[in-house]
C-alpha cells in the first residue's frame, strides 16, 4: 500500500480550477517531484498536502490515515519554503528546535537533536547565530533542518532552491538528495526546473493547467513522453512537420525523405503530423560515430555551430528550410563541419516521436523555451 | 595666453560636470540651496524651542528661582497623578495590543479585502472628538445593567476603554507597518507545519518580530494618554493633565515647570524607542534570499 496517497483531488478558487483529477500514490521513502510551468497547480497540490489549502474534492492519506480535513499543525508534515521562512527572532538552534519545543520534548533531547541536525547540515558552530547572519544557502539548510527535526512523515519542499545562485543551487540539491536517501523520508518536491526534477526524483509528476500530464521515472519522462506537453516541456526538442505515408507500418516523410518509426500511427496517409526528435538522439554520420544499419538517414546542410561547453550544438536545415538541431558531445578530436557543409543526419526509428500536428510549438520556439529553462 | 584661457574653460567645464562650481551662476545655486535649508531649519527650531524657552524663563520667575521645580518634588499629588496616568497608559497599551495585533494579523493573513474597512474604523477617533466619545460612554455606562461610573474602578475602566479607542490610529498603523515588513504568510505556515497553534504563532513568532513597531505604537499611546485631558475630566479621573490644569489655577510658575517636565518625560520615552529599536533592525528584517 502506498504511503502518501492523493485520490481524485480537485481544487477550485472561485471560478478558477487550480487542480483537477489529481491522483498519486507515493511509496515510503520515495522522492517525487511536481514539475510544471507557473500556474500549473503544483504548489497548490503541495499546499493541500501540507494542509494550507483544503481540496474541493478528493482525499489525502498518509500511511493509511485520512488527513484531508486535519489542520496543518496536526499533520506531522515538514515543509521547506522558497523564502526560507526562518523565524528572525530566533537563533539557528532556536529555529531547529522550535517544533520539538511545541512537542514538549525534554531540553536535553532537543539539544541533542539540534546538534545532530547541525552536523548533518554542516552547520556545526552556527547554532547561536541569527538567520540574518547566514548566507542564503545556509539559511535554506537551517530551514531543511527545522523541517526534519520533527521527524515528519512526509517532507514537502516548495521550490527551495530558486532563490539561490546557480552554484549553491546545484551543491544544495545534491545534499538534499543525499540527506533524503540517508533518512529515507518520503519527499515531495515542487520545481519548475526540469534539470532539478530529473536529477533528484525517483518519479516526476509533470503538470499543466491543473492536470497531471504524466507520472513516471525521470528516464521515462524524458525518453518516452506520453503527451505533447511533456515532450515539449522536458528537455530540448526538435519538432518538425512530417507527412504520414503508411500509418500501419509507422512510415512518414520529412521534406520528402522516408522515415521509419517504431509504432503504428493514428491518422491516414497524407496527414500532416509533428515529428519530435531529441537533438542528442541524432548523429552526424561519419563525424560523431557510425549509426546502426536500421537508422533513418536524412541529408542536411549545416547552418550554424554553437559551442555549449560539454555539448556542441550543430544547427542544420533539411530540404526547404526545416531546421533540425543536433547535439554532440564535445571532444578535442571532433571535426565539426563548417557552416554550409552537407551532412547526413542519422537517428534510429525509436528516437522518432510522432505527435498530432500543432501539438507542440515549432522547433525554434521549443528550443528557445527549453534553453531559457536551462 | 589663449592656450591658458582654453585650459581654464576646459577645467571649468569639468568642474561643472562634476557638480562643482563652474561660474558665478552655477556657484550661487548650491549656496542658495544651503541658505534656504538653514533658514528653514532656524525657523523650525525657533518655532519649536521658543515656547519652551519662554516657559522655562517663566518658571524661573518663582522665588527663589528653582522654587517651581522643588515645589513639584514636594507635592505628593504630582507623583500620584503621574503614576495614575502611567498605569492607565500601560493598561491601555496592553488592551490595545491584545485587540489590534490579532486583528491586524488576521486581516493581513486571511481577509486582506477587509483592510480598508478596518483602517477606516481605526481612524474614527480622528473624526469623533473625545468629548463626543466620553459623553457616549457616560451615557451608556452610568446606569444598569453596566453602571461603570458608579465606582472609581469602573470609571477608570471606562477611561481605559476610551483611551484604547483613541490609540487605535497610532497602534494599528504601527502594527500594520510592522506586519508589512514580515512575510507573515510563510512564517505562519512554517509555524503551523511545525505544530504551532494560533496562540503560539502570535506570541512566539509574530509579536517578537513586531517589537520595534509595538514600541512605537506603545510610546505614542503613552504620550497621548499622559497628555489627554477631556475624557479624564468628564470621568473625574486624577490624571496628570488634570493636575497640570489644577496647578495652573493657583501656581502658574509651577505649572510651567510641570509642563517642561512632561516634555522631558516624552523625550525620554522617544529616546527609549530609538535605544530599544537600535541594533534590532536586522532581527526584525524578514529573512529571505541574500
Amino acid at each position: 500500500m502506498a504511503f502518501l496517497t492523493l485520490r481524485g483531488i480537485h481544487k477550485r478558487f472561485g471560478e478558477t480550477v487550480a487542480v483537477q483529477d489529481f491522483d498519486l500514490a507515493a511509496e515510503r521513502g520515495e522522492f517525487v517531484s511536481f514539475l510544471g510551468p507557473s500556474g500549473c497547480g503544483k504548489t497548490t497540490t503541495l499546499r493541500m498536502i501540507a494542509g494550507f489549502e483544503r481540496p474541493t474534492a478528493g482525499t489525502i492519506a498518509i500511511d493509511g490515515a485520512d488527513i484531508t480535513h486535519r489542520s496543518p499543525n496536526q499533520r506531522n508534515v515538514g515543509m521547506v519554503f522558497q523564502s526560507y521562512a526562518l523565524f528572525p527572532n530566533m537563533t539557528v538552534a532556536g529555529n531547529i528546535g522550535f517544533g520539538l519545543k511545541i512537542r514538549k520534548r525534554p531540553r536535553a533531547d532537543i539539544d541533542r537533536r539540534v546538534g545532530e541536525l547541525l552536523e548533518l547540515m554542516h552547520l556545526e558552530g552556527r547554532g547561536g547565530r541569527f538567520p540574518w547572519q547566514l548566507s542564503g544557502g545556509q539559511q535554506q539548510r537551517v530551514a531543511l533542518a527545522r523541517a526534519l527535526a520533527i521527524e515528519p512523515q512526509v517532507l514537502l519542499l516548495d521550490e527551495p532552491l530558486s532563490a539561490l545562485d546557480a552554484k549553491i543551487r546545484v551543491a544544495l540539491r545534491h545534499e538534499i538528495r543525499a540527506i533524503q536517501r540517508q533518512l529515507g523520508i518520503t519527499t515531495v518536491y515542487v520545481t519548475h526546473d526540469q534539470e532539478e526534477a530529473l536529477e533528484l526524483s525517483d518519479r516526476i509528476v509533470v503538470m499543466s493547467e491543473g492536470r497531471v500530464e504524466q507520472i513516471g521515472t525521470p528516464f521515462d519522462i524524458y525518453n518516452f513522453p506520453s503527451t505533447p506537453f511533456v515532450a515539449s516541456f522536458v528537455g530540448t526538442l526538435n519538432a518538425v512537420e512530417a507527412k504520414i505515408v503508411d500509418p500501419a507500418a509507422g512510415r512518414i516523410t520529412l521534406s520528402g525523405h522516408a522515415i521509419r518509426t517504431t509504432a503504428s500511427l493514428e491518422g491516414s496517409a497524407g496527414d500532416t503530423v509533428m515529428l519530435a526528435l531529441r537533438p542528442e538522439m541524432i548523429t552526424l554520420q561519419g563525424i560523431d560515430g557510425q549509426p546502426p544499419d536500421n537508422a533513418n538517414r536524412v541529408p542536411a546542410t549545416v547552418t550554424d555551430i554553437a559551442f555549449l561547453g560539454s555539448v556542441v550544438r550543430v544547427s542544420t536545415t533539411v530540404g526547404e528550410g526545416t531546421a533540425i538541431h543536433v547535439d554532440t558531445f564535445n571532444n578535442p578530436n571532433l571535426a565539426v563541419p563548417p557552416a554550409g557543409s552537407p551532412v547526413i543526419l542519422s537517428f534510429p526509428p525509436e528516437a522518432c516521436l510522432v505527435l498530432a500536428r500543432d501539438a507542440v510549438p515549432q522547433e525554434t520556439d521549443a528550443l528557445a523555451a527549453a534553453e531559457a529553462m536551462l | 595666453m589663449t592656450q591658458g584661457g582654453g585650459t581654464n574653460r576646459l577645467g571649468q567645464g569639468i568642474e561643472a560636470m562634476q557638480g562643482g562650481a563652474a561660474g558665478p551662476g552655477v556657484r550661487s545655486r548650491p549656496n542658495a540651496g544651503r541658505l534656504v535649508w538653514w533658514l528653514v531649519f532656524i525657523v523650525g527650531a525657533t518655532y519649536f524651542f521658543l515656547p519652551l524657552i519662554g516657559t522655562f524663563a517663566f518658571s524661573l520667575r518663582a522665588q527663589p528661582p528653582l522654587a517651581a521645580y522643588t515645589g513639584i518634588l514636594d507635592d505628593a499629588k504630582f507623583f500620584a497623578n503621574l503614576t495614575y496616568s502611567f498605569v492607565i497608559g500601560i493598561i491601555t497599551i496592553i488592551v490595545s495590543v491584545s485587540i489590534l495585533v490579532p486583528t491586524a494579523f488576521w486581516v493581513r493573513l486571511r481577509y486582506p479585502r477587509l483592510r480598508p474597512i478596518v483602517e477606516f474604523i481605526t481612524l474614527l477617533p480622528f473624526v469623533v472628538p473625545p468629548i463626543v466619545l466620553v459623553f457616549g460612554l457616560i451615557n451608556t455606562y452610568s446606569r444598569p445593567p453596566l453602571p461603570f461610573t458608579h465606582t472609581d474602578l469602573g470609571s477608570s475602566a471606562l477611561l481605559v476603554f476610551g483611551y484604547v479607542i483613541l490609540s487605535f490610529p497610532y497602534m494599528y498603523r504601527a502594527v500594520d507597518t510592522g506586519l508589512r515588513s514580515m512575510d507573515i504568510r510563510s512564517l505562519t505556515e512554517a509555524s503551523q507545519s511545525l505544530g504551532a497553534g494560533w496562540g503560539r504563532i502570535i506570541i512566539q513568532v509574530i509579536l517578537p518580530n513586531l517589537r520595534v513597531a509595538l514600541l512605537s505604537g506603545a510610546f505614542l499611546t503613552l504620550a497621548i494618554v499622559v497628555g489627554e485631558f477631556t475624557m479624564a475630566t468628564f470621568l473625574a479621573r486624577p490624571v496628570f493633565a488634570v493636575y497640570l490644569r489644577d496647578v495652573g489655577d493657583v501656581k502658574p510658575y509651577q505649572q510651567a515647570a510641570v509642563a517642561l517636565i512632561s516634555f522631558g518625560l516624552t523625550w525620554i520615552a522617544m529616546g527609549l524607542i530609538s535605544i530599544l529599536g537600535r541594533g534590532s533592525r536586522s532581527r526584525v528584517a524578514v529573512v529571505g534570499a541574500r
